[in-house]
C-alpha cells in the first residue's frame, strides 16, 4: 500500500485542487449536488480508487486468506459533456470502476469527488441526491428489466423512488415522452419486456437512465449484446441525447472501434489500472504503451487492404489473476520490452520523460518505463 | 431458439420510416398471463384442477353430495354391509363399517378435514418459508447461516418421526394441533427453496439497476424479488400441499394424529386397518381418496412448473 | 425447387472443385420451430458446401439461422419443438437426413465436429481435462487408460497450451477462457474429423486472445485438412481466416463471395449496411450509419425479400418476390467466380 500512495500522489499532480466541500448539514450537501459545472469543467474526479474483493475461506468463522485486486489505484477526470472511454480487457477491472462510481459497491479506499464531494462518503439523503444525477445504462438488456414490471412501471419507478422529479399527475405522460425521445412507441407503455426485441429493450433502459435528468450516464457495455445492425442505431441515440441532454458518458467496453467512434478521451485499463490515458487520436493513432498497441493491433478490421499492410502483435499468454497480480509493472509478464526495472519498479501514470518537452501527440499519460510510439492502426 | 422468436411485430425505432405496420400496438402480455395461457392448454392441469375444484367443494359443503349424517351409526343394520356399487352418491353406496355408519358420508366429510389441515399448513408454511428464506437470501450473513444450519438440522430429522415427538408431547390432539405440528416441520423446506430462488434473482441486473436509482430495501425486496423469486416457492407449495394431506392420514393412521370424533381420511383407515381380513373396503376407499387427492396436488404442482418454467419462453 | 436450379447457375467457389466433390453439402434446407406463439421459420432455404480444406464462414446475426442450420447439419437441433419440413445435407455424398440415429451418430464427433461458443460450459466441471480428453480415444478406438492419457498430453501440446504434461489432471475452471477454448477445439480435433463446425468460437474472448484461437484454428485447419465452418457475426474476425462468406439473413443465405471481394464491394443491401455500420479503428467518423427498423421476427417473416422493411433501395417488387440467390457479374457481364446475391437490385448495389 505504501507503495501505491507514493505513486498515486506522483500520478495525478491535481489531487489537491479538487475543491473539498465539507457539508455541514445534509440540506447544504444536497443544494450543492444541484448546482450547475460549466462546459469543460471536470465533474467528476476520481482519485486513487482502489476495490479489494477479500477471499475467505471457512463457513462459519470466515479467515480472510488474500484478496482480488480488482482496482487498484485508479484516478482520471471526468469532464462535463465529454465521454470518456473505458477500454480493457474481461477482468481488468472496469465493471467494477462502474459500480464503484455508482456507489453501488463501497471502495476499499480513494475518493470520487462529484462536484466537489467525495461520493464514496454519502449515505442517506445526500446519496439519494447524487444518484439522481449519475445514471446507469446497464450491458445485458435482457437481464437488466424486471420481467414482471411494464415498460411504464419500470422507468416509472425512478419518480417513484424520487417524488420530487415529477408530480404524481404527470408522471405516465413523462414516462410516454421519456418513450418518444428513445425512438419506441409511447403506446408501448403497458408492454412487458419480453415483448421486446433486444435494442428495443435498451432503449427502454436508456429511458430509465434518462428520467431524472442526470448529469452522468455511466454506460457499462451498452452495446455488446446487440446485433452489428441494432449497435449503430444505440450508439446514434447516445450521441443524439448526448447533444440534446448536455449529458457526460463515462462510457466502458471492450469493443476499441465503438469507443473511438463515441469518445472524446480514452482510458486503457489493465489489471486493475490505468495503462493510458489520452484523447482519443492520442490513444489510437499515437499509442506509447505495448499494452495498448497490442490491444490496438489485435484488433479485427472488416478491411483486408487496410489491414494487409498493419503489423499484428500477438500476445503470448493470459491475463494474470488480479489476487495475485505481477510485481512492478502488471504487463510484464506478458510484454515483449519487459527488464529487470519492470518486475521490481511501479511504473507511473506520467507523461513520459522524453515526450514532455515535445508537443507531439506522443505526450500523454502513459504508465511504461520504456513508452515509445508506435501506430498499429493505420497501415504501413 | 433465435431470440427474435420474441420479438413483436411492429418495428417502431424512430429510425424506421418504412411501411411497417407501426400502428398495431399488441396486447399487454406479462409473463403470469402468458403462464396462464399456458396452464389452460395443459391435460395435467385441466384434469388435475378439475379433481381438486370437486374436493374443495366437498370440503366446504359435504352437504351438497350426501344427506346421510358420517356419525350415524346403526350397528343392527348395516354392520359391515358390502358396498352397492350401483347406488351412486347413495349412502350404502361404498357400503359400512364396523360402526354401521356409512362410508360415503365419511369420505365426503373426511375431505374437510384432510383438506383443511393441508390448505392451512401449506398456507402457514409458504408464508414463513418465504419470508425467512428470502431475508437469509437477500442479506446473507448471520441470518443466513442460522437458517442453513437450521434447515440442515430439519432436513437430518425424518418427517413423521418429527411429527411424533411433537405430537406425543401433546395431551390432546385437535386439528391445530396437528396443523402447528406439520408446519412446524415443514416450513424449512419452502425457506429452503425461497432462499435459492432469491440468491440468483438478486445477482439480476435489474436488483442492481433499482438499487442505482437509490431504491429503498423494501421496495427491492416486494418489488423485484419477490414477483421473481416466487415461481419455484408456488410449484414445490403445490407439490407440498399433497404431501401434508397423506401426512395427516399416516399421522392419524398411527394413532397420533387426529383421533375420533373428527371424521378424517386418516382416522378411517386408521380404523379399516382392524377389519381388513373381511371387509378390505374398509380400508381401502379413503385410502383411494387420499391418493387420488395427493396425485391430484402433484399433478397440479407439475402442470404450473411446465408452465413457469422460464426455460420454456 | 426453383430455389435449388437457380443456385445451381453460381459458379463454383474455388476450393470445392477437386473431384471428390464437396464434404458437405446443403441443399434447400428448411427448419422451423413451433411456438407459443405459433410457427417460427427459422431457417428458409439454405444452400451452402464445404470442401477439405476450404473455410467457410456463416455471417448472421442472431435469428438469421446461422446456428440452426448448423445445428441441423449436426444433429443436435431440439426436435421437437424444431422440424425439418424439407431439404438434405450430404456428407460425402450421403443424405444425412435419412440414416438411422446411430448412422448419425457415428458420424457425429469422428467425421464432424462442433467448437461452442462458451467453452466452460461445454466442459464436464468435475472431470479433468485429461481425462474428457482421453475419453474419446478410449470410447471410440479403444485405447488403454495410459495410452489415452497420453495422447491426450499430445494433443494439449498441438493445441499449445503450455505445460501440458502438468495441467493434464487440472480441471477446467483451472483455465482461462482462451486456453478452455483451446481444450474445445483439442477435443474437436481428437478424432481427426473431415469437418469442424466452429460456432462463434472468439465471440466470448478477449481481443488480445481472440487473434491467438483464431490463428490457432487456421493453422490446424490447413496441417489437418479439414473443411471448416465459421459461424460468426462478426465481420472483422472472419476476414483473416475465411476463403468464402456467406450471409444469411432471417433464415436465407443473401450473398454468398469469396472473403476479399465482399469488404470491397458488396452486393447486398443488407451486406453494404452492415459494412457500413462498423465505427472504423483507424478513423473517427461522423455519425455512423444505421440500418434502420429491427432483425426480422421469424413468426411473420415480411413477405417477398425479409430484407425489404429495412432496405433503401426496396420497390414494389422486392415486397412481393422473393428474389433468389443469382450469380453476380462484372458491368460488362464478365462472371465473378463464387459470388451470388439475393437481391433484385444487386447491379445497382454493386455497380452503382
Amino acid at each position: 500500500m505504501a507503495e501505491l500512495d507514493k505513486e498515486s500522489v506522483d500520478a495525478t499532480p491535481n489531487v489537491t485542487e479538487v475543491a473539498t466541500v465539507n457539508a455541514a448539514t445534509d440540506t447544504e450537501a444536497v443544494a450543492a449536488l444541484d448546482a450547475p459545472v460549466a462546459q469543460g469543467e471536470p465533474i467528476l474526479q476520481v482519485r486513487n480508487l482502489v476495490k479489494h474483493f477479500p477471499l475467505t475461506q471457512g463457513i462459519l468463522f470466515k479467515k480472510q486468506v488474500g484478496a482480488v485486486k480488482a482496482v487498484d489505484g485508479i484516478s482520471f477526470d471526468l469532464y462535463q459533456g465529454e465521454t470518456l472511454g473505458i477500454v480493457g480487457e474481461s477482468g481488468c477491472g472496469k465493471s467494477t470502476v462502474a459500480k464503484l462510481l455508482m456507489t453501488l459497491e463501497r471502495a476499499t479506499a480513494g475518493e470520487v469527488f462529484y462536484k466537489g464531494q467525495d461520493i464514496t462518503k454519502l449515505s442517506g439523503r445526500a446519496l439519494k441526491a447524487v444518484r439522481r444525477n449519475i445514471q446507469m445504462v446497464f450491458q445485458d438488456p435482457y437481464t437488466s428489466l424486471n420481467p414482471r414490471m411494464t415498460v411504464g412501471d419500470i422507468i416509472g419507478e425512478t419518480f417513484e423512488i424520487h417524488p420530487e422529479a415529477a408530480p404524481k399527475g404527470e408522471r405516465r405522460r413523462k414516462v410516454q415522452d421519456l418513450l418518444d425521445v428513445v425512438g419506441l412507441n409511447p403506446e408501448y407503455i403497458n408492454r412487458y419486456p419480453h415483448q421486446f426485441s433486444g435494442g428495443q429493450r435498451q432503449r427502454i433502459g436508456i429511458a430509465r437512465g434518462l428520467a431524472l435528468n442526470p448529469e452522468i450516464i455511466i454506460c457499462d457495455e451498452p452495446v455488446s449484446a446487440l446485433d452489428v445492425s441494432v449497435q449503430a442505431q444505440v450508439i446514434n441515440l447516445m450521441e443524439k441525447l448526448q447533444d440534446e441532454f448536455n449529458l457526460s458518458y463515462l462510457f466502458i467496453a471492450h469493443d476499441l472501434s465503438i469507443v473511438r467512434h463515441i469518445s472524446d478521451r480514452v482510458g486503457v485499463m489493465y489489471l486493475g489500472k490505468m495503462a493510458e490515458i489520452g484523447t482519443d487520436t492520442q490513444i489510437y493513432d499515437h499509442p506509447t504503451h505495448p499494452y495498448t498497441q497490442a490491444l490496438l493491433s489485435a484488433v479485427p478490421v472488416p478491411d483486408p487492404d487496410a489491414r494487409e499492410g498493419r503489423e499484428r502483435i500477438i500476445l503470448s499468454g493470459d491475463v494474470p489473476s488480479p489476487a495475485n497480480p505481477p510485481s512492478g509493472c502488471r504487463f510484464r509478464t506478458r510484454c515483449w520490452k519487459a527488464q529487470d526495472k519492470c518486475a521490481t519498479e511501479v511504473p507511473l501514470l506520467a507523461i513520459p520523460e522524453r515526450f514532455k518537452a515535445s508537443d507531439t501527440p506522443a505526450a500523454h499519460e502513459s504508465a511504461c518505463h520504456f513508452a515509445e510510439e508506435k501506430d498499429v492502426v493505420h497501415a504501413a | 431458439m433465435p431470440e427474435t422468436l420474441k420479438e413483436t411485430p411492429a418495428g417502431t425505432s424512430a429510425e424506421v420510416t418504412a411501411p411497417a405496420p407501426a400502428a398495431k400496438v399488441g396486447k399487454p402480455r406479462s409473463l403470469w398471463s402468458d403462464a396462464w395461457h399456458d396452464l389452460r392448454r395443459s391435460p395435467l392441469f385441466v384434469v388435475s384442477a378439475v379433481l381438486i375444484f370437486f374436493l374443495l367443494v366437498m370440503a366446504i359443503a359435504p352437504g351438497l353430495f350426501t344427506g346421510a349424517d358420517p356419525r350415524y351409526a346403526d350397528l343392527a343394520n348395516h354392520y359391515l354391509q358390502k358396498p352397492k356399487w350401483g347406488n351412486f352418491f347413495q349412502e350404502d353406496w361404498f357400503g359400512y363399517d364396523i360402526q354401521g355408519r356409512s362410508i360415503y358420508a365419511r369420505v365426503v366429510y373426511g375431505a374437510r378435514a384432510s383438506i383443511m389441515v393441508a390448505v392451512i399448513v401449506t398456507a402457514l408454511v409458504t408464508i414463513l418459508g418465504t419470508v425467512v428464506g428470502m431475508l437469509a437470501g437477500y442479506f446473507g450473513g448471520w441470518i443466513d447461516t442460522i437458517l442453513s444450519r437450521v434447515t440442515d438440522i430439519f432436513f437430518g430429522v425424518p418427517f413423521i418421526l418429527g411429527a411424533m415427538v411433537v405430537l406425543t408431547s401433546f395431551e390432546e390432539r385437535k386439528i391445530w394441533v396437528v396443523i402447528l405440528a406439520l408446519a412446524f416441520l415443514g416450513w424449512t423446506q419452502i425457506a429452503r427453496v425461497a432462499r435459492g430462488s432469491v440468491l440468483t434473482i438478486k445477482q439480476a441486473d435489474y436488483v442492481m439497476a433499482a438499487k442505482a436509482l437509490g431504491a429503498s430495501t423494501t421496495r427491492i425486496l416486494l418489488r423485484h424479488i419477490l414477483p421473481n423469486a416466487i415461481a419455484p416457492v408456488i410449484v414445490v407449495a403445490t407439490i407440498a400441499l399433497g404431501g401434508y394431506i397423506s401426512a395427516e392420514a399416516t399421522l392419524s393412521f398411527l394413532g397420533i394424529g387426529l383421533a375420533e370424533p373428527t371424521v378424517s381420511w386418516g382416522v378411517d383407515i386408521s380404523s379399516g386397518q382392524e377389519q381388513l381380513r373381511n371387509a378390505a373396503f374398509v380400508l381401502i376407499i379413503p385410502s383411494v381418496m387420499v391418493s387420488i387427492t395427493v396425485l391430484a396436488f402433484i399433478m397440479l404442482g407439475d402442470a404450473v412448473r411446465n408452465a413457469l418454467d422460464p426455460k420454456l419462453r | 425447387m426453383t430455389i435449388i436450379d437457380k443456385t445451381a447457375d453460381v459458379p463454383a467457389p474455388r476450393g470445392s472443385n477437386d473431384e471428390s466433390g464437396p464434404l458437405l453439402e446443403v441443399r434447400d434446407l428448411h427448419v422451423e420451430f413451433h411456438t407459443r406463439d405459433g410457427v417460427a421459420k427459422a431457417v428458409n432455404g439454405v444452400n451452402y458446401s464445404v470442401s477439405a480444406g476450404e473455410t467457410l464462414a456463416v455471417l448472421g446475426e442472431s435469428g438469421s439461422g446461422k446456428s440452426v442450420t448448423a445445428q441441423a447439419v449436426m444433429g443436435i437441433l431440439d426436435m421437437p419443438p424444431g422440424r425439418i419440413p424439407k431439404g438434405e445435407i450430404f456428407f460425402r455424398g450421403q443424405d444425412m437426413l435419412k440414416m438411422s440415429n446411430e448412422e448419425r451418430r457415428q458420424i457425429r464427433g469422428q467425421k464432424i465436429a462442433m467448437i461452442f461458443q462458451d467453452a466452460l460450459s461445454s466442459l464436464n466441471p468435475v472431470l479433468s481435462v485429461g481425462y474428457q480428453l482421453g475419453e474419446m480415444f478410449r470410447v471410440h478406438q479403444g485405447l488403454s487408460k495410459k495410452d489415452a492419457k497420453a495422447k491426450a498430453i499430445a494433443l494439449m501440446d498441438r493445441v499449445r497450451i503450455p505445460a501440458a504434461k502438468e495441467r493434464v489432471n487440472d480441471y477446467p475452471h483451472m483455465f482461462s477462457g482462451g486456453m478452455r477454448q483451446r481444450i474445445m477445439i483439442a477435443m474437436a480435433l481428437a478424432l481427426e474429423p473431415d469437418l469442424i463446425i466452429a460456432d462463434e468460437p472468439t465471440t466470448a474472448l478477449d481481443v488480445t486472445v481472440q487473434a491467438q484461437v483464431m490463428d490457432l484454428l487456421a493453422e490446424l485447419q490447413r496441417d489437418f485438412n479439414m473443411g471448416l465452418i465459421l459461424i460468426t457475426h462478426d465481420l472483422g474476425v472472419v476476414a483473416d481466416v475465411a476463403d468464402k462468406i456467406a450471409v444469411m439473413y432471417a433464415g436465407r443465405i443473401v450473398e454468398t463471395a469469396p472473403v476479399h471481394e465482399i469488404y470491397k464491394r458488396p452486393a447486398h443491401p443488407y451486406t453494404k449496411g452492415l459494412l457500413e455500420s462498423i465505427p472504423r479503428l483507424d478513423q473517427k467518423g461522423q455519425e455512423l450509419y444505421a440500418i434502420k427498423g429491427l432483425p426480422p421476427n421469424l413468426l411473420h417473416v415480411p413477405s417477398g425479400c425479409a430484407f425489404n422493411p429495412r432496405c433503401t433501395m426496396a420497390q414494389d417488387i422486392c415486397r412481393t418476390e422473393v428474389p433468389a440467390l443469382r450469380p453476380v457479374t462484372e458491368q460488362d457481364g464478365t462472371e465473378l467466380v463464387g459470388r451470388g446475391s439475393a437481391c433484385h437490385f444487386w447491379k445497382e448495389t454493386i455497380h452503382g
